[in-house]
């Protein structure tokens, strides 16, 4: 692998993008393409528990709702993964055995990544023996800003030496990288770098996934498609919470990469409450009738 | 010429694009259900009269024209057509206004009629939307998005002029002209409208418009907003009927001003009626706009650029960028992208809330395109256009690109007000700057590079008066709009925007 | 017999910065107003306004390109010059029949309407532009740039005032252009061209040509390269409007016709004239990081 030629990555232009995420917003989801499309965001998603007071039972009973999100629609599809930190992975792994939900972990000192290499490494190496089938890192931001791209490249080129043949997750945490510029260069070091996924955010930086970003690098992955062959996946993480947001985003990929995209192995959402809010409009869209949270399991 | 053409045409092929990647598949599992925009609450007239002098009357001859759905080729409605003696009571009716009522009143009022006549259009907005895409065939979403909002937004900002005239021209007190004849076209039939009765009005004049004779139906529901915002009678007459009540207008001797907007060949044609007149006049008359794309551009928000520089409206748009111009180095990326987001565009039914191109306004320009579309291949042009799918009633047209052109290709030459977009490549800045000024129009240039010295440097170069940078196709009441050279005479919106229909006179 | 012979001047055009005579080899006399004949003028020819039409089209992307304050100084050269040969152009005004205080007066308000446009030089694009607030993240600014090559009618009476006043703001304006000077008193004009000469005003900025106007209204008012007609006479016969405004139509051209009796009258100077003479450019920049 080597660093990216990064006259290979455009200049981007802040106002340009955001009209064309209003455009894509302004497409009407209705009927069968609603219902579609709301069971295609579930089933990409990474129902995620990321708190300083997480313990076994909490991962446990998030296991149960990836399992079965709805006890009344066993016909719908279930989540992609369930996505904990490092040290809950083996009771994740234990509680999902025998389904094909994977178990995710972040890794790397997340959410700030500032901790040695050594220890990123180690840190990761322990989440892989313990199950986990995909990794989602953080890249030093730090680095990154100070202009060190060959230090974030190497970073990531490791990480991926240890995730092996599992799935490696880059997180740019896009809310510290600010523009759009940045996001597209990180974007490409980090496929470049070998990333299977890049994902917008950790969940604990403001703004985290925005649509604009997205699509920044949506153009980045597809530009990465052409030039290589290889479909890198796109994870945007924390502050969806509605399915009306799933379903924009959903168009921002059918538009932007195609169809191929519209698949878990390509497109996740790193999320929590979604999943109610798609299983509330799922139900609504079969019944015609509006619904109360009050029938749907909150684990 | 001795240009280089894209060997893009080939290249710029996604499965070829240098290693065997397959293309990306925009026809894929998930399409959008149609999200048909609701017409149930819209009422038309079978038949529509004139507005004169505040009331709608019947054509002294009797004769009414039908006004077509282009996207279903149904009558709507049926408008009517004035002749001469129509002309003549509206012209008397916008002169008696302006002698007894409009240049009388205070300035301040005349502004508050104006708020009123913007507040009314926002409020029945979505019914002037439905109406506008079922009549024009554009896409609710442009009608409801851009149309409408910008044509109140006309009235409110020009509203705000009435009674501040003496701080727009230093040194001069502006006087009003006197009566306006107004011919509009067919393609923003109500943003038109808008833009020539707002800044009329608030300098002081009254007018007397003509919609394009398949656009009537929103000039004449504003005609009921006149109503409803008890403007005074024969401020505003709106007349309806073919070329033939234009040019009644046009050679009308009551008439102080002439306002146009329409084809160059039409606006030569007015100027050679009022040769040896002292009528004042205005054009906005056609263009065939370069869009210059440097390999420093953000290209895929340059991309998103072009699509709206040519397929917004149909294309029908006289300030569309109808020429590409990309510089070689980027020429097969920014094909190749282009091509896929052409993919992406949905053409059909305007009142689906998805459809991104809608109905080409009429069977005459349907025609006129195809004629366009044939001589581009006669003249050896490369065709390529998307694979959407098109209804089978209605006039469509697939969004098309004509690569391996020169500047001596009438398809590059001439204004084909359509959905259809050529392709050259340039070297260098000079080289493109001198194919974007090789035409005789000049109403409006495109320049996307991410170097902001370059963008002064371009924009001052490109003879065109609107010069669009990193951006195309936006509009807004506060900025001014006309042409240099064939494309037109005056400006309308923004400041400039009154000169056109005010006297000035030492202060 | 006299001291001296003296040496006569013979009036040519003034074409690209050269003083070469008409193509068409041919001329015509000039008068006083008690008609004794004071000297031979050219009579030019459509030739004559093609080559000089190429010329200032030649020039126009220079000249435009100038900045705003070197236009302004250029104009303020053309006055110093001006006014170092005041008493030749007084003597010359004398000669077709001006009485002396009315020749000084000309001579000195043309002196002083060149410094008039040439203060303007540097202030009308901010006087008639604007930033326009548009509801989106775009910065928008309007600014005049000049129109293009411009044929100029000169007024037929005040032979270098009037001249100087149609002149000015046209090229203040950063326009080139093709005069023809007033057929009766042409004199002046081609003497005006030497002080332009002197004056650093870049060849076929202005060009001057001497004959008949109903001859030279088709080249000068159809020819496609031209942007923009101005002329000023109050007694234009309908016909020739018309054909005028008829020949404007071929290519959209500007028709500027502003009747001025009088060009010591106080109306006879205004930035609205430069700005006849401009096109209104918007360019819009989005803003953003």
């Amino acid at each position: 692998m080597n660093i990216p030629d990064y006259s290979q990555s455009p200049p981007i232009d802040q106002v340009g993008v955001e009209e064309r995420v209003a455009r894509l917003n302004s497409r009407s989801i209705k009927k069968e393409s609603k219902i579609k499309a709301l069971e295609m965001a579930l089933s990409m998603v990474d129902l995620t528990t990321l708190e300083g007071m997480d313990t076994a039972g909490k991962v446990i009973q998030l296991c149960q709702k990836a399992k079965r999100p709805h006890p009344y629609q066993p016909d719908l599809p279930t989540v992609a993964a369930v996505c904990v930190y490092p040290r809950l992975v083996s009771v994740a792994e234990k509680a999902l055995r025998g389904t094909s939900i994977h178990v995710a972990s972040v890794a790397t000192a997340f959410p700030s990544g500032m901790a040695p290499l050594e220890v990123k490494l180690e840190e990761t190496r322990q989440a892989i023996e313990d199950g986990a089938d995909e990794v989602d890192m953080v890249i030093s931001r730090g680095e990154f800003l100070e202009g060190n791209y060959n230090y974030v490249f190497d970073e990531i080129a490791a990480v991926k030496e240890i995730v092996g043949k599992a799935h490696l997750k880059v997180i740019l945490e896009t809310g510290e990288l600010q523009t759009y510029g940045n996001i597209r260069k990180a974007s490409d070091l980090a496929m470049h770098a070998g990333a299977d996924f890049i994902k917008t955010s950790t969940g604990k930086v403001k703004p985290a996934a925005t649509q604009p970003v997205t699509l920044v690098m949506l153009e980045a992955i597809r530009d990465y498609y052409y030039r290589t062959g290889h479909m890198v996946g796109m994870k945007p993480a924390g502050g969806i919470r509605k399915a009306k947001q799933a379903i924009q985003y959903l168009v921002l990929v059918n538009e932007t990469l195609g169809g191929n995209w519209l698949h878990p192995d390509y497109f996740r959402f790193g999320a929590s409450s979604l999943t109610n809010d798609l299983l509330l409009q799922i139900v609504k869209q079969k019944t015609g009738v509006y619904q109360s949270l009050d029938y749907f399991s909150n684990d | 010429m001795s240009e280089k053409e894209p060997t893009g045409t080939e290249a710029a092929t996604p499965n070829k694009a240098g290693n065997s990647v397959p293309g990306l598949d925009f026809n894929g599992p998930w399409k959008y259900d149609a999200a048909p925009q609701s017409s149930d609450q819209i009422d038309l007239r079978e038949q529509y009269d004139l507005f004169i002098e505040g009331h709608f009357q019947k054509p002294e001859k009797g004769r009414y024209l039908p006004s077509v759905n282009p996207a279903t080729e149904e009558t709507l409605s049926s408008v009517a057509e004035a002749t001469q003696q129509d002309v003549d009571k509206a012209v008397a009716a916008a002169r008696k206004a302006y002698n007894k009522t409009w240049s009388e009143m205070k300035a301040a009022d005349r502004g508050k009629y104006i708020f009123r006549l913007a507040r009314l259009i926002q409020e029945r907005a979505r019914e002037f939307a439905i109406i506008e895409t079922m009549d024009g065939g554009k896409p609710i979403r442009e009608a409801r998005d851009v149309d409408i909002p910008l044509a109140a937004a006309q009235f409110f900002y020009y509203a705000g002029w009435a009674d501040k005239l003496d701080y727009a021209f230093p040194g001069r007190k502006a006087r009003p002209l006197g009566v306006a004849g107004q011919i509009i076209p067919w393609n923003f039939p109500l943003l038109m409208l808008a833009w020539k009765v707002a800044p009329a009005l608030a300098t002081g004049n009254t007018v007397v418009l003509k919609p394009a004779e398949t656009t009537s139906l929103t000039a004449l529901k504003f005609a009921e907003l006149c109503q409803d915002a008890g403007l005074p009678e024969g401020v505003v007459n709106i007349v309806t009927g073919t070329g033939q009540t234009g040019s009644l207008i046009v050679n009308h001797n009551d008439i102080d001003k002439i306002a146009f907007t329409g084809s160059t060949e039409v606006g030569k044609i007015i100027m050679e009626s009022l040769a040896g007149t002292d009528k004042k006049y205005t054009l906005e008359l056609g263009g065939k706009g370069p869009n210059m794309i440097f390999d420093d551009a953000p290209v895929d928000q340059a991309v998103e650029g072009i699509i709206n520089a040519i397929f917004f409206n149909q294309g029908h748009v006289c300030c569309a960028g109808s020429r590409l111009l990309v510089q070689e180095g980027i020429a097969d990326r920014v094909l190749q992208k282009l091509r896929d987001r052409m993919e992406t565009l949905i053409v059909g039914d305007p009142l689906d809330k998805n459809t991104d191109i809608g109905a080409i306004n009429s069977e005459q320009q349907y025609n006129k395109i195809s004629e366009y579309l044939e001589l581009g291949v006669e003249e050896g042009a490369e065709m390529y256009q998307s694979s959407c799918t098109l209804p089978e009633k209605g006039y469509f047209c697939r969004p098309t690109l004509f690569s391996n052109v020169s500047q001596s290709n009438r398809i590059v030459r001439e204004e084909i007000f359509g959905p259809v977009l050529t392709i050259q490549t340039f070297r260098t800045p000079e080289e493109g700057i001198e194919k974007a000024n090789n035409t005789p129009y000049g109403l409006a240039g495109g320049v996307w590079t991410d170097k902001g010295s370059k963008i002064f440097k371009v924009g001052s170069k490109i003879r065109s008066g609107v010069v669009w940078a990193n951006t195309y196709n936006h509009f807004d009441p506060t900025s001014p709009f006309g042409g240099y050279k064939e494309s037109g005479q005056g400006r309308e919106g923004g400041l400039h925007g009154l000169y056109p229909y005010v006297e000035l006179v030492p202060g | 017999m006299p001291d001296r012979v003296n040496v006569l001047k013979t009036y040519k055009t003034y074409i690209d910065g050269a003083f070469p005579r008409t193509e068409s080899g041919r001329h015509y006399k000039v008068y006083d107003r008690e008609g004794n004949i004071l000297a031979n003028a050219c009579q030019c020819s459509r030739k004559d306004v093609r080559r000089a039409v190429v010329a200032a089209r030649g020039s126009f992307p220079g000249w435009s390109d100038r900045t705003a304050y070197n236009r302004g100084q250029i104009l303020y050269r053309i006055a110093e010059m001006l006014e170092t040969r005041k008493g030749q152009f007084t003597e010359e005004l004398e000669r077709t029949g001006y009485k002396a205080k009315r020749a000084v007066a000309e001579v000195e308000s043309s002196i002083d309407r060149l410094i008039y446009y040439a203060g303007w030089s540097d202030k009308y694009q901010q006087v008639f532009g604007s930033i326009n607030p548009v509801a989106s993240s775009h910065f928008n600014f309007s600014l005049p740039e000049p129109t293009g090559v411009v044929t100029i009618w000169a007024p037929e009476e005040q032979p270098l005032l009037g001249l100087v006043s149609v002149i000015a703001p046209v090229i203040t304006g950063g326009n080139s252009c093709v005069v023809l000077a007033s057929e009766t008193y042409p004199l002046s004009a081609i003497s005006f061209a030497e002080v332009l000469n002197s004056s650093d005003v870049p060849a076929g900025v202005v060009n001057i040509l001497t004959g008949s106007r109903t001859e030279l209204l088709d080249p000068m008012t159809s020819h496609m390269d031209v942007n923009a007609f101005f002329y000023t006479n109050p007694d234009i016969e309908v016909q020739q409007q018309k054909q005028i405004d008829e020949n404007g139509a071929l290519n959209v051209k500007r028709i500027i016709r502003k009747p001025m009796e009088d060009w010591q009258d106080k109306e006879a100077k205004s930035p609205y004239f430069i700005t006849d003479f401009q096109e209104i450019k918007t360019t819009w920049h989005p803003v953003g990081f």
